[in-house]
């Protein structure tokens, strides 16, 4: 059986076998010189020393990385409620803009303004105007909490990129099916509902987990109007051990979350364009 | 041997040419021959540098820098200023300046990776209270229940965690504008600075707040000192150390320190 196996091989597929063998060795031996290169030769670079003393030295990353854990978990309480609502807005936002009655023409401006403004201001202007600015027309405590409003301006910035992707995905479903359900007597709203968003939010889900990881990153903005998350913890550290090691520190903390979504949206995007074909 | 090494230096101070005579402490050690180059902070803040010029040798750094560069003989036009932060100060390789101040803490930490010369200024700590909390009284008991605010990148974090430990969470903050732009939204009541910087910004920038105590400069586990930074190994740490041994001894640091920094004694301490 097994022979007949090997030999079941027709000249075409052995070739193909062969190439295939040969294109793994090429790329087992080119990773080889690259990382052979980057151990031998970065090491021999004059300051070399220094700088793994700055940036990566182990009683210092030993010593803040409790610590650096401990002031992570501010970054996941701020992105648990902030994702919900960005989530929500983003779709209404959507919705505003895809408004096809003339009587709520101001609803389309209206969405149109608001994805113009909060995409086109640097996200952490809008964090300083909302996260000091609302609070200092003298609302009362806890109303003031950066935490609030420092969110909020992450809402609203997110809520604009989420808008556009929801409404490419929109977009994206044939118009034909719109007409469809219309001339099966479907309201405009059941049409919306039933027919048109169940597809769009599917197609859209891989867009939408890259938007989560930028937001999962972009928490640490906040950090500018007072929380103490991890990047400010982070640099706490390094202003008082004058070190560099506590922002790879907080960069390994990322990436242990970040890496994992992110080949989770890779497989989300393939499995959407195998079932496409 | 400071003796020797300080008369060495009074005596080149009195040579105010433009190229250092051979022998000279300096000779060779600063980045450009006959040249001092100074960074401070970008801006420079009052009562340190005034007018963010420190061109001008006015403030209190400013003045402390030119008297240093006088004593180690350089001629006041010499002088060359340029900006950093604090991570260029900090960060490995080459360095754009022969020393660098702007009011840094000397810590044990800090040291492993850069040089300090002695120190300057001893800087006791203050509580700076935004306007809502000014009747707040003087007593650790009372601090610890407000709700705190700092610069993150300061030793007055650490400080505040080890002297005030206060009830509640922590707001930190990049710069002073900050802090005042939470105290002005309300979201902060106090805020721990070196006592010039506390009374610098109740005066000039929070309106209607108020430093309300001070912790003696040994408050806490250390001292908190200013000194100059220095690039690690770098040999013109020991002229700096003279040319300010020399100031201490013959008063000339505590007369600057008279005429730059208010006077602190109106500032109660804190019990």
């Amino acid at each position: 059986m097994a022979n007949d196996e090997a030999g079941g091989l027709s000249r075409r597929e052995r070739y193909e076998k062969q190439q295939r063998r040969r294109s793994s060795l090429i790329a087992a031996a080119s990773t080889l010189i690259v990382l052979v290169a980057l151990v031998v030769l970065v090491p021999m670079a004059p300051g070399w020393e220094k700088v793994q003393k700055s940036f990566f030295n182990g009683a210092v990353l030993a010593k803040s990385f409790p610590k650096l854990l401990d002031a992570f978990k501010i970054n996941l309480m701020i992105f648990a409620w902030s994702a919900p609502a960005i989530a929500v807005l983003g779709l209404l936002i959507a919705l505003a803009r895809d408004a096809k009655s003339p009587a709520l023409f101001p609803l389309r401006i209206f969405g149109a303004a608001f994805t113009d403004v909060f995409r086109g201001v640097p996200v952490i202007l809008t964090v300083y105007l909302i996260g000091f600015g609302i609070p200092g027309l003298g609302l009362p405590r806890p109303w003031n909490s950066p935490y609030i409003w420092g969110s909020l301006a992450l809402i609203l910035t997110y809520s604009a990129y989420v808008a556009e992707i929801f409404r490419a995905g929109i977009d994206s479903v044939h118009h034909s099916q719109r007409s469809a359900a219309l001339s099966l007597g479907l309201s405009e709203r059941q049409v919306m509902r039933d027919v048109i968003l169940p597809q769009a939010v599917r197609n859209v889900v891989p867009s939408q987990m890259n938007m989560l990881i930028a937001l999962q990153k972009d928490v640490s903005l906040l950090s500018f109007i007072g929380p103490v998350e991890i990047f400010r913890q982070a640099g706490v550290f390094k202003s008082l051990l004058a070190n560099f090691t506590p922002y790879v520190g907080a960069a390994i903390i990322f990436l242990i979350v970040t890496i994992p979504a992110t080949r989770y949206a890779d497989y989300l995007m393939a499995r959407q364009t195998r079932e496409r074909r | 041997m400071t003796r020797i090494f300080a008369l060495a230096a009074v005596s080149c101070a009195l040579m105010a040419t433009t190229a250092l005579a051979d022998g000279h402490c300096a000779a060779g050690k600063t980045m450009t021959e006959g040249k001092f180059t100074i960074a401070t902070g970008n801006p420079a803040y009052y009562p340190w540098v005034m007018d963010d010029a420190p061109e001008s040798g006015k403030g209190f750094e400013a003045a402390v820098a030119y008297a240093v560069a006088a004593e180690m003989g350089f001629a006041a036009d010499d002088v060359i200023w340029v900006r950093s932060s604090f991570d260029e100060a900090i960060q490995p390789g080459a360095k754009n300046f022969d020393v660098n101040m702007q009011q840094y803490s000397i810590t044990p930490e800090r040291d492993e990776v850069v040089d300090f010369s002695t120190p300057y200024y001893s800087a006791p700590m203050a509580v700076l209270v935004s306007p809502g909390a000014t009747d707040t009284p003087a007593t650790l008991a009372a601090l610890k229940a407000l709700k705190w605010g700092g610069v993150g990148s300061t030793t007055a974090v650490s400080k505040l965690a080890d002297i005030v430990q206060p009830d509640g969470d922590v707001l930190l903050y990049g710069d002073n504008a900050d802090v005042n732009a939470a105290m002005s939204a309300n979201q902060i009541d106090a805020a721990l600075f070196d006592l010039p910087t506390a009374l610098f910004l109740s005066a000039v920038m929070i309106e209607g707040s108020k430093v309300i105590g001070q912790f003696p400069a040994d408050a806490g586990d250390d001292l908190d000192q200013f000194g100059m930074l220095f690039e690690e190994g770098n040999p013109l740490k020991t002229c700096v150390d003279d040319a300010l041994a020399v100031m201490t001894d013959n008063g000339a640091l505590a007369a600057i320190e008279a005429e730059w920094l208010q006077d602190t004694t109106g500032v109660p301490l804190i019990k």
